[in-house]
């Protein structure tokens, strides 16, 4: 157990890829041993009640609105480690003004991006990052060209920006993936803890459950999402 | 004696507020309010306080969220639509039990309506915006006195009480000209400390959270709403705050609040020259209403003026028990009222 989780049992169901990021999270905010200078927010998702694992102060936040709650945090408190946990609903549809333009703003926070192509919480529908053909509780038929259009790249989206620092995407489907994963939450917040701005991970995360997928399946699905989701550095100024 | 200085009424408020100490300022630009951020980008840098040109209402309340839980005493402004925009924010702010100041230079509805002065917001204000059982304090000012005051006293009451202040103007208030007294800021309240619930890092301390989904075990939520209506009750005996006018013998009372109170003194004045014994009642607190003030005149003639299609009167007739006799006098859009369209309706209502 790190010093940063709390030994608690968690809530999500078996095969989740939040497991694994918090895990991470914790880990490197024991390593910079930051974590009494750390503020966090807990999304509308999944996610919401990150603060019963998590041994940190939390803001939960409405719907979307995480950004910019976490800029005015940070701008009260710039020596602090500020970041943003995130679902891709709430970051890429009721919250994409919010991400987008607090991005642009180069505010000094991370935003740490669970992309697992669907909604969880709320029982399976279309998120803004399900895939082509994927079916979902309000795409029976797949997800189409001309209903709903392709999945919204967040990645590529902010790294149009001048402002972001440090963009990367990442995966927990495998050992080495979720090495990296930790690489790139560790560089996203010693871009913000020297103070040189915007720093934004994705992460493509599993969610067997809504997937209805067993757990090979669900990792062979990650390998599926990264025709549309490439992992790499998608911004790296730092 | 302090400076006095002719200005706006949407700048005087900027005064007060950095006089206050306010440290966080969002907001988005909407008319008849746009000299408030304007003011705030160039007075709060100079105090070493923060502005933020948001990109939405719904990110500048949000920021007042963040603020707010971070311990900073912090403002935002805009006008009717704007201000239903910021209801969402409004609704957790409350919830979360966060201090901030709210503003709202109202202007004609429903809609887009007109960029006039008018009082149509009276129920979204006193009753709830947002979703939930939550109350806010809602302040009217009359003058640019009164505002730059209020203004002050709203971030005192907003974090003696953890609880959200709404500062009731309208168009006319934030666009007219007149001299105010600069007051210097001293706090009207025994201040709490903020120190064993604001997010700063937990060094040396148990972990803080602000939350408002409150799950399980299935009464935790009946439990904190019965705890805010015990809240809302305390504030309610505390902060009931009314000006009467030449009311002790007066045979007729009107009812007004905000900009429309201050033409109804003039006319109460005028009235009084003519033989007329006119009196009038102007709640300075909204929410929590002045009940007990209006209630010693119960079974009185009350005429209520108000620039909105019958809102206010709901609230002035619940405060004396339907037991009064009341005329109406008001419109919404933008409709304004003057002391001849004041005093024309005393003189019928006592034919």
């Amino acid at each position: 157990m790190t010093k940063s989780l709390k030994e608690a049992k968690m809530h999500y169901c078996p095969g989740c890829g939040h497991t694994i990021v918090h895990r991470i999270i914790s880990e490197v905010l024991d390593e910079m041993n930051v974590r009494e200078r750390t503020i966090a927010s807990a999304p509308v998702g999944c996610s919401v009640l990150l603060y019963n694992y998590f041994n940190i102060d939390v803001i939960e936040c409405a719907h979307g609105r995480v950004p910019s709650v976490m800029s005015a945090i940070k701008r009260i408190y710039p020596d602090r480690l500020v970041f943003a946990y995130q679902g891709d609903g709430d970051l890429a549809a009721i919250g994409t003004n919010e991400t987008i333009h607090t991005a642009n703003r180069g505010e000094n926070i991370t935003v740490i991006f669970i992309n697992n192509a669907v909604y969880g919480m709320t029982g399976g529908q279309m998120a803004p990052t399900t895939i082509m053909g994927q079916k979902t509780t309000t795409t029976p038929a797949g997800r189409g060209q001309n209903q709903e259009g392709p999945p919204l790249k967040m990645c590529e989206l902010l790294a149009t920006l001048d402002a972001p620092m440090y963009i990367e995407r990442a995966a927990v489907n495998n050992a080495e993936n979720i090495k990296k994963t930790k690489e790139a939450i560790r560089k996203a917040f010693r871009c913000q803890m020297e103070g040189k701005g915007y720093s934004f991970v994705e992460v493509l995360a599993t969610c067997p459950t809504n997937w209805h997928k067993n757990m090979k399946d669900s990792l062979r699905f990650i390998q599926e999402m990264q025709e549309y989701f490439p992992l790499k550095v998608f911004k790296d100024k730092i | 004696m302090n400076e006095k200085k002719l200005m706006k009424g949407n700048e005087a408020l900027c005064y007060a507020a950095v006089e206050a100490g306010c440290e966080f300022y969002a907001g988005y630009p909407i008319t008849p309010q746009n000299e408030v951020p304007e003011n705030m980008s160039k007075l709060m840098p100079k105090a070493g306080k923060i502005f933020v040109q948001a990109e939405a209402e719904l990110s500048a309340i949000n920021m007042l969220f963040g603020a707010s839980a971070a311990g900073a005493r912090c403002m935002t402004s805009s006008s009717s639509p704007g201000i239903s925009l910021k209801q969402e924010g409004v609704s957790y702010i409350a919830a979360a039990e966060l201090p901030c100041v709210i503003v709202n230079m109202a202007r004609g509805g429903p809609g887009l309506g007109n960029i006039r002065g008018s009082q149509a917001d009276y129920f979204q204000s006193v009753k709830g915006g947002g979703h939930g059982d939550y109350r806010l304090i809602v302040l009217a000012p009359s003058t640019l006195q009164e505002l730059y005051d209020f203004t002050m006293d709203a971030f005192d009451y907003a974090d003696y009480y953890r609880n959200p202040v709404l500062i009731l103007g309208d168009g006319i208030l934030g666009q007219m000209v007149e001299p105010v007294e600069l007051k210097k800021y001293s706090p009207i309240l025994g201040l709490p400390s903020k120190k064993g619930w604001i997010l700063d890092g937990c060094k040396g301390r148990e972990q803080h959270v602000i939350k408002t989904l409150l799950l399980s075990p299935p009464d935790l939520l009946v439990k904190h709403n019965i705890r805010l209506q015990q809240k809302y009750s305390r504030i309610k005996k505390e902060l009931s705050i009314c000006k009467e006018y030449k009311t002790n013998d007066a045979e007729i009372i009107i009812a007004a609040y905000g900009i429309t109170a201050r033409v109804c003194r003039e006319a109460v004045d005028i009235a009084r020259e003519n033989g007329i014994k006119a009196g009038l009642i102007q709640p300075i607190t909204l929410w929590p209403f002045p009940e007990e003030v209006f209630r010693k005149y119960s079974d009185k003639n009350f005429l209520v003026v108000e620039m909105s299609e019958g809102q206010f009167i709901e609230d002035v007739k619940l405060a004396t028990d339907c037991k009064g006799n009341y005329s109406f006098l008001g419109h919404g859009g933008g409709w304004y009222p003057d002391t001849d369209k004041v005093l024309k309706k005393i003189k019928e209502l006592l034919k």
